[in-house]
């Protein structure tokens, strides 16, 4: 079988056009900073973009441009603050940015239909809130069995969603361990998959252990393999999450010209993940995980 | 002048309302410190579940986020975000939630979205993240929130987290199966859903607090039970706990 290892730089250009439904998943663990950076140095205009936490990849990306509309259930930079380009595009319209919103289960909904080939999908919530009146898409449907009313959203159906994880052999089966987020329902739910890893593995490595593959290469488009692709996110096993990037990131994102500066040198102004670490000495000795390994189980019959 | 301050008596007084053995929907913040003092006093079989997945988390560190790599680290299940919603929280596993929020009304109702108009907010808030349902799932909820006029209004600007009365109507009534917001734990005493109206009252107070303190930091005329409790500081251990274990760095006890 063809092999579907590619560059960041052409899994981006290949995948991602101007217009496009975007998701980059991960719950505040492997985010892939390192996709968001290249869809932005490749200058991708009018996404839509759809995160549970857009995080401050997706606060990048609306300073940066990118991103005609956010979809989104919690837009806070978590533990240091605010997203402040988020915040200005909501608050002052600059630059423009329409949203939808719901809550974390509301978008957790939405990837399942997507995943599970359904319409919507319904849920016990939203009673007494005012989410489905600033956001009509949140209906009801009376259930056929109890007549009780149930909350639904619809099914969201990605272009592209991007998914970052620890291994992967080179046709896309891939291994996740940690928090495991939705991704494995944003990938079923999107038309194409871009996955990202820490570590390249052979076919022998994965079906050594079949209950830790999150995504199966079948829906794979394209691997690329990208260490340190999730910084300053994490990935468990390999290195810690930088705690201090996301305090930081509170002054930057505040100040527009501090954040063009920091696109200027952090984005436009590296070809690709390895020159932004090398422009970063000292950081993966100080966010390197510690060991914890767990024992392995017998697969045999 | 107390020994101790508003943060730390939040946390011990949300850590006491913890019992053994019950499931907790932690947040981050004062709720991830109450819930780890509780964990390290009257309740070592409290079962933390994250809104990240990590269930019987024993982080050993602060954890910083919600999904911080240390409540995965020794917890006795991992599961996807889907599982968490639906088996855990929709199921009725969920026996505890806290919530905070920028404004808490006269009936527990959270606002986290926007201060003003939704359309043209004059504040964008973060939104509910998990917080909506877990204020209709859980079975019963804490909030806690620090008392000032503007965060505890007559009626929020946006209702995120559904309390005990909504637009007029019962939480029986729109169908709730959680017991919503019981108790709003703040830096002056501790109110209390009335269970025939659904309002918040005074029901206890910190020492050297006055009545008329708490009442002029609320947007409504806040009823006060006749008999009300005082509630005892934190102790030697609940301070040693908090400042030495488990918030060295004072990330959130500052």
């Amino acid at each position: 079988m063809k092999s579907k290892l590619v560059s960041m730089k052409d899994a981006i250009a290949a995948h991602v056009r101007d217009g496009d439904t975007v998701v980059i998943e991960g719950f505040t663990h492997l985010i892939c900073f390192a996709a968001g950076h290249e869809i932005i140095r490749q200058r991708r205009k009018d996404l839509t973009i759809c995160r549970l936490t857009p995080d401050l990849i997706y606060d990048q990306l609306i300073g940066a441009g990118c991103a005609k509309k956010l979809v989104f259930s919690w837009a806070g930079n978590p533990g240091a603050g605010s997203l402040h380009a988020f915040r200005r595009a909501v608050e002052q319209g600059t630059p423009p940015l329409e949203i939808e919103e719901y809550s974390h289960f509301g978008m957790v909904g939405r990837m399942s239909a997507g995943a599970a080939g359904l319409p919507f999908w319904p849920m016990k919530n939203y009673m007494g809130t005012d989410l489905p009146v600033a956001n009509p898409l949140i209906k009801t449907v009376t259930c056929p069995y109890t007549g009780v009313e149930l909350a639904t959203v619809p099914a969201l159906r990605p272009d592209v969603t991007i998914i970052h994880a620890q291994r992967a052999d080179e046709q896309g089966n891939t291994q996740v361990w940690g928090l495991l987020g939705v991704q494995k329902e944003a990938a079923f739910a999107s038309q194409r998959v871009i996955v990202v890893v820490e570590e390249l593995v052979d076919e022998s490595v994965i079906r050594a252990d079949p209950n830790r593959t999150l995504i199966p290469g079948m829906i794979v488009d394209a691997v690329v393999v990208e260490p340190w692709g999730a910084h300053p996110s994490y990935a468990q096993g390999y290195y810690d999450r930088d705690n201090d990037f996301y305090v930081n990131w509170e002054p930057i994102s505040r100040d527009p010209e501090k954040l063009t500066a920091y696109l200027d040198e952090f984005v436009h102004g590296v070809r690709d993940r390895a020159e932004y670490m090398a422009k970063q000495p000292g950081l993966k000795e100080r966010l390197k995980a510690g060991t914890r390994m767990a024992a392995g189980v017998n697969y045999g019959f | 002048m107390t020994n101790y301050s508003p943060s730390e008596m939040m946390s011990a007084v949300a850590a006491r309302e913890l019992a053994n053995g019950e499931v907790v929907f932690v947040g981050i913040g004062l709720p991830n410190l109450a819930c780890n003092l509780a964990r390290a006093l009257q309740a070592p079989d409290l079962v933390l579940i994250y809104e990240s997945g990590a269930v019987g988390a024993v982080p050993e560190r602060l954890p910083v986020s919600i999904g911080d790599p240390s409540l995965v680290t020794g917890s006795l299940m991992v599961c996807s975000m889907a599982d968490v919603f639906q088996l855990f929280l929709q199921n009725g596993k969920i026996e505890v939630g806290f919530l905070g929020g920028a404004q808490v009304d006269r009936y527990g109702n959270i606002n986290t979205t926007v201060i003003g108009k939704y359309q043209k907010p004059k504040v964008r808030l973060p939104g509910s993240g998990g917080a909506a349902e877990i204020a209709i799932h859980a079975q019963r909820v804490l909030i806690i929130s620090r008392l000032n006029p503007r965060a505890f209004p007559e009626q929020v600007d946006f209702l995120t987290s559904p309390g005990q009365r909504c637009k007029g109507k019962s939480r029986q009534e729109l169908g709730m199966p959680g017991a919503g917001p019981v108790k709003v734990i703040t830096d002056k005493g501790v109110l209390q859903s009335d269970p025939e109206t659904g309002e918040m009252v005074l029901t206890a107070i910190y020492p050297d607090v006055a009545v008329e303190d708490v009442k002029s930091n609320v947007g409504w005329p806040l009823r006060v039970r006749d008999h009300l409790d005082l509630i005892a500081p934190p102790g030697a251990e609940e301070l040693r706990l908090l400042r030495e274990v488990l918030d060295p760095k004072k990330l959130y006890l500052g």
